[in-house]
């Protein structure tokens, strides 16, 4: 699968996997908290919008840096985290689309991402009351897929929990990198981040689960209309003898 | 006087005789010169915004006045007539000078240059085993008489010879004399007949093309069109799926796609000229390729420009992949699918949509797709069937029996001797009596419970 190369060392390190791709589960999204007594008109909620991994892991693997594009009305509305958590607070009373850029580190991708996220400060039913206690938690699920990466990349990566490597056929030999050391990676404690207790656990489980129910029922459908299909050819066939037997 | 009262006009009509004397006067004064007055009345007698032609111009020609005119019956030669006949003409002579110089239109008279050969040079140069000396020579003789107008030519030949024929052994013969003749071959390379000459097959073979294309019909041009489009497409996202490796590849390897991509247009251009020959071998496997490869293509294509991409996000790969799937599919299908995802308890968008739940989602919208088209064709084959079963059942149901005889064309993959063998057991069965039922029909009317059938029970 790989493409045999030239011996210099540059091309060894840039070389692609081909048909491999390794992806890292995201999730992102915003909590808001009413400021109840303390809430003002034009500072009704305080906010946090976030990009985190899946399992609260640490993304600064990949992601170099992100970039929060906010509504013009707020101030230098052009926010950039350097360095995880990657998330920006502030306080104020609208809700409206965040632009969300992830850039990645120069050997994962040159090519920034862009993620929307529509910022809610209000909870789903209007009866429901605010709460100063309860946020609003809007989160949504998904993975970023890196095609064909280089062997530096897929070296350095392999270990990390954030990202989600595939098998690679046996007797593949990777140069040796030097993985992150593992008192390094986990920098973030999910204990420091107070956030941490309303995170959503996505789990893919229940959703595989009613995919595949829904698809047995489909199969079921078809095989049953295949049936009955056949069994109009089978009477056509019956319809096409002569009339003699009459 | 009392209307005048009541209106309330002046009793006395004082300010009108000023009004008619300065009316008439107005009008002169408007009306310019050189116009009637109903031509002017035509532009709302108001002047005209852009300054016209002076209309002083019009009647009469700069005539100089010392020059006296006058017109006469003379007679005239014509340079372009080997003769000396002498017509005659209305002249207009200035002066009692009568015109010189050649009969105008003589200068029209062009003709072409046919060569002529010496029977040497014949003999020398342009022997040729399909033409005898003789047919050559009387070839000439029409060209010359005839200006080269090979329709006429090869109507007037003794000889039944095509025109591209006669083109071919003019052209040889001329492009042979003038190589012979001249000093060196250089000389004439860049004459036209020995730069580019006549290719008689090559001719025969455009004339056929061009009539071909005319003579197609609409459907045909439609049909080729369609071809075309589809090959287009196919060449296209060909290429897109190969630049998407080419970007990371070896530049030695660039070399390779140069080759390709020069190789792909050429191919391009092979499968357009067979269709234009319209020969229909190739039209028929090039309709037949066509839309299995689409199918297959849309997907491989949606593939490889997620793999340009480098960097994505695995809900935009899914979307790209369910459009893929369902290209073939019309909106109203596609909204179907999404119902039936609904009925299902499915999210239209997966909820955590990793590899597998995609893959799982992709799969399942592609068979929800298969139950679709199986379920139409389910409905087209009874239906279909309905037509003819319908009529076993309702005997005493004459509007029915009227429509299905009046349906001698039934769209449905039963051919016609079976159509009317049914007609034939039909009219076995009305003898039999009435309220007589087949006994496949009970096992069709459980299966059609929308159709209404009047049993006679």
């Amino acid at each position: 699968m790989v493409r045999s190369s030239d011996d210099t060392e540059k091309k060894n390190l840039v070389k692609k996997l081909k048909d491999v791709e390794i992806s890292v589960p995201i999730v992102y999204g915003n909590i808001a908290f009413w400021l109840g007594k303390k809430a003002s008109e034009y500072q009704s909620h305080k906010w946090t919008v976030y990009v985190r991994g899946a399992t609260n892991e640490d993304l600064s693997v990949v992601v170099k840096r992100v970039v929060f594009q906010l509504h013009s009305s707020f101030n230098n509305p052009m926010r950039v985290v350097e360095s995880p958590p990657f998330e920006l607070s502030e306080s104020g009373w609208g809700e409206f689309e965040i632009a969300i850029t992830l850039h990645f580190h120069s050997d994962v991708s040159e090519k920034p991402l862009h993620l929307y996220h529509h910022l809610k400060l209000y909870p789903e039913d209007d009866s429901g009351s605010l709460s100063v206690k309860k946020p609003v938690v809007v989160e949504s699920y998904d993975e970023v897929v890196f095609s064909e990466p280089s062997e530096n990349l897929f070296a350095r990566v392999q270990n990390h929990p954030a990202v989600i490597v595939p098998r690679l056929p046996s007797g593949f030999s990777l140069p040796s990198v030097p993985a992150e050391d593992a008192d390094k990676r986990r920098r973030i404690d999910p204990k420091d981040n107070p956030l941490t207790q309303w995170f959503t656990n996505f789990s893919e489980a229940d959703e595989l689960l009613k995919l595949a129910a829904a698809r047995q029922q489909v199969q079921a459908q078809i095989a049953r209309v295949r049936r009955q299909l056949t069994l109009i050819e089978g009477q056509h066939q019956q319809q096409l003898k002569p009339p003699s037997e009459l | 006087m009392d209307a005048k009262d009541i209106l309330g006009l002046p009793k006395f009509p004082l300010p009108t005789p000023q009004e008619k004397k300065s009316r008439p006067q107005k009008d002169s004064q408007r009306k310019p010169d050189g116009i009637s007055r109903e031509v002017y009345a035509l532009t709302g007698g108001v002047a005209p915004l852009m300054p016209s032609i002076d209309v002083n111009q019009l009647k009469k020609r700069p005539q100089p006045e010392n020059e006296k005119i006058t017109w006469e019956w003379l007679s005239f030669t014509n340079s372009a007539r080997k003769d000396d006949l002498k017509l005659y003409h209305w002249v207009r002579v200035v002066n009692g000078t009568p015109p010189t110089g050649d009969y105008s239109f003589a200068k029209y008279n062009k003709s072409v240059d046919v060569i002529k050969y010496t029977d040497e040079e014949y003999e020398k140069h342009l022997t040729d085993p399909t033409w005898t000396k003789e047919e050559t020579d009387q070839l000439f003789d029409l060209c010359e008489r005839f200006d080269l107008r090979f329709v006429v030519i090869a109507d007037r030949f003794p000889s039944p010879r095509s025109v591209e024929e006669l083109k071919n052994r003019y052209y040889s013969v001329s492009r042979a004399i003038l190589t012979a003749r001249a000093p060196s071959p250089a000389d004439v390379s860049g004459h036209p007949l020995v730069k580019e000459p006549y290719n008689m097959s090559q001719e025969i073979e455009r004339k056929r093309a061009l009539s071909m294309v005319l003579s197609q019909t609409k459907h045909q041009e439609r049909k080729d069109a369609e071809i075309l489009s589809e090959a287009k497409k196919i060449m296209e996202s060909r290429m897109a799926a190969k630049a998407s490796f080419i970007l990371d590849l070896f530049p030695a390897l660039d070399a390779e796609l140069a080759v390709t991509s020069n190789a792909s247009p050429e191919g391009m251009e092979k499968t357009t000229a067979p269709v234009e020959t319209a020969s229909p071998s190739n039209i028929q496997t090039a309709s037949g390729v066509a839309p299995l490869m689409s199918m297959a293509d849309n997907a491989a294509a949606a593939a490889a420009s997620l793999r340009t991409l480098r960097v994505y996000l695995r809900t935009y790969a899914l979307d790209q992949m369910v459009q893929a799937a369902s290209s073939s599919a019309g909106l109203r299908t596609i909204k179907r699918v999404e119902q039936f995802l609904q009925e299902l308890k499915v999210n239209l968008k997966p909820k955590v949509p990793t590899k597998a739940v995609c893959a799982e989602h992709l799969e399942l919208r592609k068979e929800i797709l298969t139950l679709l088209n199986l379920q139409k064709l389910l409905q087209n084959k009874e239906e279909g069937s309905s037509y003819r079963e319908g009529s076993y059942t309702e005997t005493p149901d004459t509007p029915k029996r009227g429509i299905d005889q009046d349906r001698t064309f039934v769209p449905d993959s039963v051919s016609f001797g079976a159509i009317s063998t049914e007609r034939v057991a039909k009219r076995d069965q009305k003898r039999k009596g009435p309220g007589r039922e087949a006994p496949s029909s009970p096992a069709q009317s459980n299966k059609r419970p929308r159709k209404l059938k009047a049993t006679d029970s």
